[in-house]
């Protein structure tokens, strides 16, 4: 009965069983001089010829699986459902927004140290996929470097505080706008290129501002990276036990409260959060504005869109400069928040894991891109036990979204004018 | 003298590694040349070669064999079947799907795939690297005894003589045999040559297996040559090959072998008379200036812009 089908199905577990076994079925360990060879053990070498059988009969049987897959009724109970017109959807839209942003501003006061810190990075993390969500979502620029831009947001921060004492919020505005500038003078030559080639420079270039902050040990501090990052301050209060500025007062003393080491902890939240519903609401503006129209035409059809004479380098260097621009604001945070930066914050793997939160929500969706954001941050540290298949996990979601749903978890829906249905 | 000596001593080490850059980046090239998408899993794919071929050195040595030519050409047997199903099961699962589509979704997919290997051998085989045995030993020194010499090593010349066979097989693969005709065919127009009844989905997939098998020769060769492993190791490596690749011309064959041998000499230059820290950052200055003054590479050809 060797029929094509099964020829086919034995040749899948044959190469599943080949790609499997030697890295995952003999272990290489280290001992003292010499590399020892060992066999896994028997529960993973059981897993594999399981995940061969699996392979086997899938394929042998693919057609029928598909198919009763195909009639199985939908899981997701909403699908059937019309969807709500838009007038009421926006309304409600903003409604839950605003619940959720007031919830925010409370929320810190009744929860644990940790947990604070945690939601700090996940709004930072909001901040960096909104501003990539303009490049990669609505102007669909492939940025894989986009970590250069965060990286010089925060080091704009971390030297001007070390060698002119600037504060944050005076180094907030330069940071951001250092690194649009960075977008700009990036952005002017290569935007020319095709999509894939735009994304390979890009990388390139996340990468030799990595090396260059690496190696430039005089002004950076090379892998060492920059210590003693100022805190923000609230009108010239500090948060710290003692002031470290003269001229400056302490928050606790000026408002007669215990110290608590917390007030600094929530502050910066308060900060992040802020800054995360403005670049929430500056970008929301863009998209409706003809900038944001233009984006998105441009991604949709390049030719049409420059037929129709949209200037082409104009509109994607837009696009290029505010991404890099909320880049920056959120990597001054990220910089006040560690107190403590290095260029092994500014990895390749970070720019992919924001590159895989605007994938996951949806490219262009702004909702898609929080949640996802969100999810992305904080599953791993629920699940610590689980942390080190992030990645693992990160790589295959991108893979299977590809496949099965281009578009996101929540794709973007734009805004339109409906037609009245006639009676 | 001297000066000459060192000079030669960088040339030989670029060629070296250029052409190790070569055999990588005729992956990309025949990939992209065909369905016109970068193969970004195609670093890991090298970096799993030479994890395959350490596993297999090692499980020969506790078996107690060391008969140098056997032992290399197992290893190189066991690295070029695992990385060639690991092309092709690539392909399948995660290129043929989004064929086609949009030309982002390709790319993200490929990029997903990349992070996925990398963990993947990462939680099996764990993060440190491993050091790879020095099988090939010793090296011709040319040159004063007292002050520098110019060392041509075993492994350099197994280099050159490996990578001179690989690249002279593929030529006369692609010129002369029916899956080489096809290839082409597929590579000019690939609807036309499926009309003529070429399987495109199984040339597509020979391209990858054949990107691959060159790949863990390339790991295998260059496993020995820089003595350790890890598994960030094909990145790094992947990128420099793309770079080569671009340089050359990508979709062009002739053009990824000279550009890996320009790119090796250039890197092994700077790292000669510069710095050795910089040595990225001149190959990766060399590719955005590339795409930007000549982005169809030394010896591509033109692509028209249809509407």
């Amino acid at each position: 009965m060797a029929t094509p089908q099964f020829k086919h199905a034995l040749f899948c577990a044959v190469i599943t069983l080949v790609i499997a076994y030697p890295i995952l079925g003999l272990d290489l360990t280290i001992n003292a001089a010499t590399i020892d060879l060992q066999g896994a053990d028997t529960s993973t070498v059981v897993a594999i010829v399981a995940a061969a059988f699996v392979v086997f009969f899938f394929q042998l049987y693919r057609d029928t699986v598909m198919a009763s897959l195909r009639k199985a009724p939908k899981l997701n109970p909403l699908s059937g459902r019309e969807p709500l017109p838009q007038a009421k959807r926006v309304k409600l839209e903003s409604w839950v927004l605003t619940g959720i942003v007031v919830l925010a501003l409370f929320w810190p006061f009744f929860v644990s140290r940790g947990s604070i810190d945690l939601a700090t990075l996940v709004l930072i993390y909001v901040m960096l996929a909104l501003g990539l969500n303009v490049v990669v979502g609505l102007a669909g620029l492939l940025d894989l470097g986009y970590v250069a831009f965060y990286a010089v947001g925060a080091y704009t921060f971390a030297l001007l505080s070390q060698y002119t004492g600037i504060s944050f919020w005076m180094s907030l505005p330069i940071g951001a706008l250092l690194a649009a500038l960075f977008g700009l003078v990036l952005g002017f030559p290569v935007l020319r290129l095709r999509g894939d080639y735009l994304a390979i420079v890009t990388l390139g270039f996340g990468e030799i501002i990595r090396i260059l902050l690496n190696n430039w040990t005089n002004l950076t501090g090379g892998p060492n990276g920059i210590g003693g990052i100022p805190d923000p301050t609230l009108f010239g209060m500090e948060f710290g036990r003692r002031v470290k500025e003269e001229g400056n007062t302490s928050f606790h003393e000026t408002l007669g409260i215990a110290y608590s080491s917390e007030h600094k902890v929530i502050f910066l939240y308060l900060i992040a959060l802020v800054l995360t519903v403005i670049t929430a609401l500056i970008i929301r503006r863009f998209m409706r504005m003809p900038v944001g129209r233009a984006w998105e035409a441009l991604r949709e059809d390049e030719i049409a869109a420059r037929s129709l004479g949209l200037s082409r380098t104009a509109v994607k260097l837009s696009a290029f400069t505010i991404g890099a621009f909320f880049a920056g604001f959120a990597g001054t945070v990220f910089a006040s928040k560690q107190g403590f930066i290095s260029p092994e914050s500014f990895v390749f793997l970070e720019s992919a894991i924001i590159l895989a939160i605007v994938v996951l929500g949806g490219m262009g969706s702004q909702i898609g891109v929080i949640l996802a954001a969100i999810a992305v941050t904080i599953l791993p540290e629920l699940a610590r036990e689980f942390a080190d298949y992030r990645m693992l996990v990160f790589g295959a979601a991108m893979v299977l979204m590809m496949v099965w749903r281009p578009q996101g978890l929540m794709p973007m829906r734009r805004i339109h004018i409906e037609l009245e249905k006639p009676e | 003298m001297q000066d000459i000596l060192y000079f030669s001593q960088q040339l030989i080490n670029g060629l070296t590694i250029g052409s190790t850059y070569a055999l990588i980046a005729i992956g990309y090239t025949m990939v992209y040349g065909i369905i016109g998408m970068i193969n970004f899993a195609h670093g890991e794919i090298y970096m799993i070669g030479a994890y395959t071929a350490l596993i297999a050195i090692t499980g020969l040595a506790t078996l107690g064999i060391a008969w140098l030519p056997l032992v290399l050409l197992v290893a190189l047997l066991c690295a070029v079947i695992v990385s060639s199903s690991m092309g092709w099961a690539v392909e399948r699962v995660a290129y043929r799907p989004v064929r086609g589509r949009h030309r982002l979704i390709p790319l993200i997919s490929a990029i997903g795939m990349s992070i996925f290997l990398q963990n993947y051998v990462h939680l099996a085989q764990g993060s440190r690297n491993i050091g790879f045995p020095a099988l090939i030993e010793g090296s011709f020194r040319f040159g004063p005894p007292e002050s520098f010499q110019l060392s041509l090593s075993y492994i350099q010349i197994t280099i050159f003589i490996t990578t001179l066979i690989c690249m002279t097989i593929l030529s006369l693969f692609i010129a002369r045999s029916r899956i080489g005709r096809a290839c082409r065919a597929v590579s000019q127009d690939l609807g036309m040559a499926s009309l003529l009844g070429i399987d495109t989905n199984r040339i597509i997939s020979a391209t990858f297996v054949i990107g691959a098998a060159l790949a863990a020769v390339a790991g295998l060769l260059l496993g020995m040559y820089y003595g350790s492993v890890d598994p960030l190791f094909g990145f790094i490596a992947g990128l420099k090959a793309f770079t080569a690749a671009v340089l050359g011309g990508i979709g062009s064959i002739p053009g990824a072998m000279l550009g890996g041998l320009i790119l090796g000499v250039a890197e092994s230059m700077t790292s000669g008379y510069l710095s050795g820290e910089y040595k990225d950052v001149v190959s990766f200055g060399l590719l955005i200036l590339i795409l930007l003054f000549k982005p169809t590479g030394l010896l591509g050809k033109p692509e028209v812009e249809k509407i």
